[in-house]
């Protein structure tokens, strides 16, 4: 077999492993409930009767492990069964929250990608320039700031003192994409903030250590042009740590997201998941954790595979 | 002892900034009866006083000494942040140097059910866990301190491996000499420079991951003064701000100011933490 097809093979597996563990350490919570989750959800004074009524609707009599497939069986077609707390199904909860979610961490992906990328680059070829120390510096504040922190700077510049922006951003479905875009470019700008810096040190890195590797120097040796060099002989070796550093901070930016939708207050997973805790709603907890948790392990798993493919010297075997 | 006082002289602006800045939290954090000048959660003057003597960073919603507040949330938030990483690193570091030294099935087990935690995102697994056990500063301890000492282990069993690897382990084994000993008296001291250095950066992560958790409501519980929770209670000032006078101003700071705290000891471990790598990878050379 292809070399190439049977790691990304392995790879798969062992994603997909990962994620089924996931889904069972997920399920498992609710279980771990201390007492009886119909006696805490309904009281002590609860009626016999009540408890019973309560514990048929969401399925406690059947053994664990027929819930647990029952379950899973739900999440993957997109029905993660009933909320503890007010008793509607989750997925009229969650519906358009999820795609809000995505929405904004696409929106801030968009932003930071292209900038992180280019100026990383820039800071590689430079290196050692005014350019490069700001850069290095800047990431320092990205590490130590709180996500809060950041926001809340944005808030009082772009929307207390200049009045640009809304500090809250709430959308609804009728929306236009334009008044989305405005309304969310606040929670946009913290995330791209806090990855930016991140990805454009690794980025950096991925080229320093490529353009130090002998076959560069054996290129300019050869008095090839500089620019030729970069794009030519740099480029597709550089794709894959490149790709790689864009994924593991897309992963980044799906948690990222819980705190910043808590700060401006916008309709996402994130905020309903952290709701949902201070409720000790299980099964909403249970079903954006699992939400979160696949999104985060595909696109860890994506990272993987990507970076196996765009690899030339496993894709030209000798 | 000499040998301390010898990298002290030598070091960079950037490390005595940030040590500086560490001590200033460590006082502060100490002897917060002392330099507080009203009790931590008592009641002392009207809601939302302004910036003026004897309140000098005004009064919160409940009428508490903001000043106060922010000088006990030293003592809180990073009390419990380093109860919470030296009980990570404890777990963490001692699962890893036994991964490490003993290998095999031991090595095995403890590796998967590292990958398995480190799978999650660590946010929204404290989340989960955070639901089962309700809001506790015990449960938060634990909860933090096992997710972060997948990382320690990661790092001690790497470092311990590589240290085993020498030949000065070889010839201790030959001697005869036991795990622990191995443990305590080769890998430890070879270890201590990086292991040290992470500490520095779990316990800003830790630091950054309660502050979250507080701050979503979610972690230390009032009327406990902490900086994340003072964060979320002033988050609402902010729209009643505007810098036509200096008073109304200072609305707008009201979230700034314990969300910087936090911001600004974060930076200091970081560059006290930038230098020990630094020194470190230097002694090597």
């Amino acid at each position: 077999m292809n070399p190439i097809l049977s790691i990304i093979l392995k790879r798969l597996l062992i994603g997909f492993v990962t994620l089924w563990i996931v889904t069972i350490i997920i399920f498992a919570a609710i279980e771990l409930l201390p007492g009886d989750i119909a006696t805490e959800m309904l009281g002590q004074a609860a009626t016999e009767e009540s408890l019973a009524a309560f514990r048929e609707k969401f399925d406690l009599n059947r053994p664990v492990h027929e819930r647990y497939f029952s379950w899973l069986g739900g999440a993957i077609t997109g029905d993660f069964g009933i909320s503890l707390a007010n008793q509607r199904p989750i997925s009229e909860l969650i519906g358009y929250r999820v795609g809000n979610t995505f929405f904004l961490a696409g929106y801030a992906a968009a932003i930071a990608v292209p900038i992180a990328v280019v100026s990383g680059m820039l800071a590689a070829l430079y290196n050692g320039s005014v350019f490069d120390r700001v850069l290095s510096s800047s990431t320092l504040a990205a590490i130590s700031f709180p996500e809060f922190f950041i926001a809340y700077i944005l808030i009082l510049i772009f929307s207390v003192g200049l009045g640009w922006f809304p500090s809250l951003a709430n959308v609804d479905v009728e929306m236009g994409l334009g008044e989305r875009l405005y309304r969310t470019f606040l929670p946009a700008m913290t995330l791209t903030l806090i990855v930016l810096a991140y990805m454009m040190r690794m980025t950096r890195a991925a080229i320093l250590n490529l353009l130090a590797l002998p076959y560069i120097e054996m290129a300019h040796l050869k008095g090839i042009k500089r620019w030729r060099v970069i794009a030519v002989h740099a480029l597709p070796n550089a794709l894959a740590p490149i790709i790689n550093v864009i994924a593991l901070n897309l992963a980044y930016l799906i948690v990222g997201v819980v705190l910043v939708e808590v700060v401006f207050v916008y309709p996402g997973l994130g905020q309903i998941l952290v709701d949902a805790v201070s409720n000790r709603d299980v099964t909403v907890v249970q079903a954006a954790c699992l939400i979160f948790a696949a999104t985060y392990i595909l696109l860890n798993l994506l990272a993987d595979i990507l970076s196996i493919i765009a690899n030339p010297r496993l894709l030209h075997p000798r | 002892m000499h040998n301390l006082s010898h990298h002290l002289k030598d070091a960079p602006v950037s490390a005595w900034i940030g040590i500086l800045i560490v001590i200033f939290y460590a006082v502060l954090a100490l002897g917060a009866p002392f330099f507080a000048p009203f009790a931590e959660s008592a009641s002392v003057g009207k809601q939302y006083m302004p910036w003026a003597s004897p309140h000098y960073l005004g009064t919160d919603a409940l009428g508490r000494d903001v000043l106060s507040r922010l000088i006990y949330g030293a003592r809180n938030t990073v009390g419990i942040a380093l109860v919470t990483t030296a009980l990570a690193f404890t777990l963490g570091a001692t699962f890893g140097l036994l991964a490490a030294t003993i290998g095999g099935w031991f090595d095995a087990i403890s590796s998967r059910v590292v990958d398995v935690l480190m799978a999650i995102p660590p946010l929204i697994f404290a989340l989960l866990i955070l639901t089962i056990t309700g809001t506790s500063v015990i449960a938060l301890i634990l909860v933090i301190a096992i997710l972060d000492s997948t990382r320690v282990f990661r790092l001690s069993r790497a470092v311990a491996q590589g240290i085993l690897t020498m030949d000065y382990i070889e010839v201790a084994r030959m001697r005869g000499e036991g795990m622990f000993w191995l443990i305590r008296k080769e890998v430890l001291p070879n270890a201590a420079a990086p292991l040290i250095a992470e500490f520095g950066l779990r316990f800003c992560f830790v630091f950054l991951f309660i502050s979250a958790l507080s701050f979503l409501g979610l972690g230390i519980q009032p009327p406990t003064a902490d900086w994340g929770g003072m964060v979320r209670e002033s988050a609402k000032l902010i729209s009643f701000a505007n810098f036509a006078t200096f008073q109304t101003a200072t609305f707008g700071l009201a979230p700034l100011l314990p969300a910087g705290a936090i911001a600004l000891l974060t930076i200091g471990v970081n560059l006290v933490v930038d230098w020990v790598l630094h020194m470190s990878s230097g002694l090597k050379e």
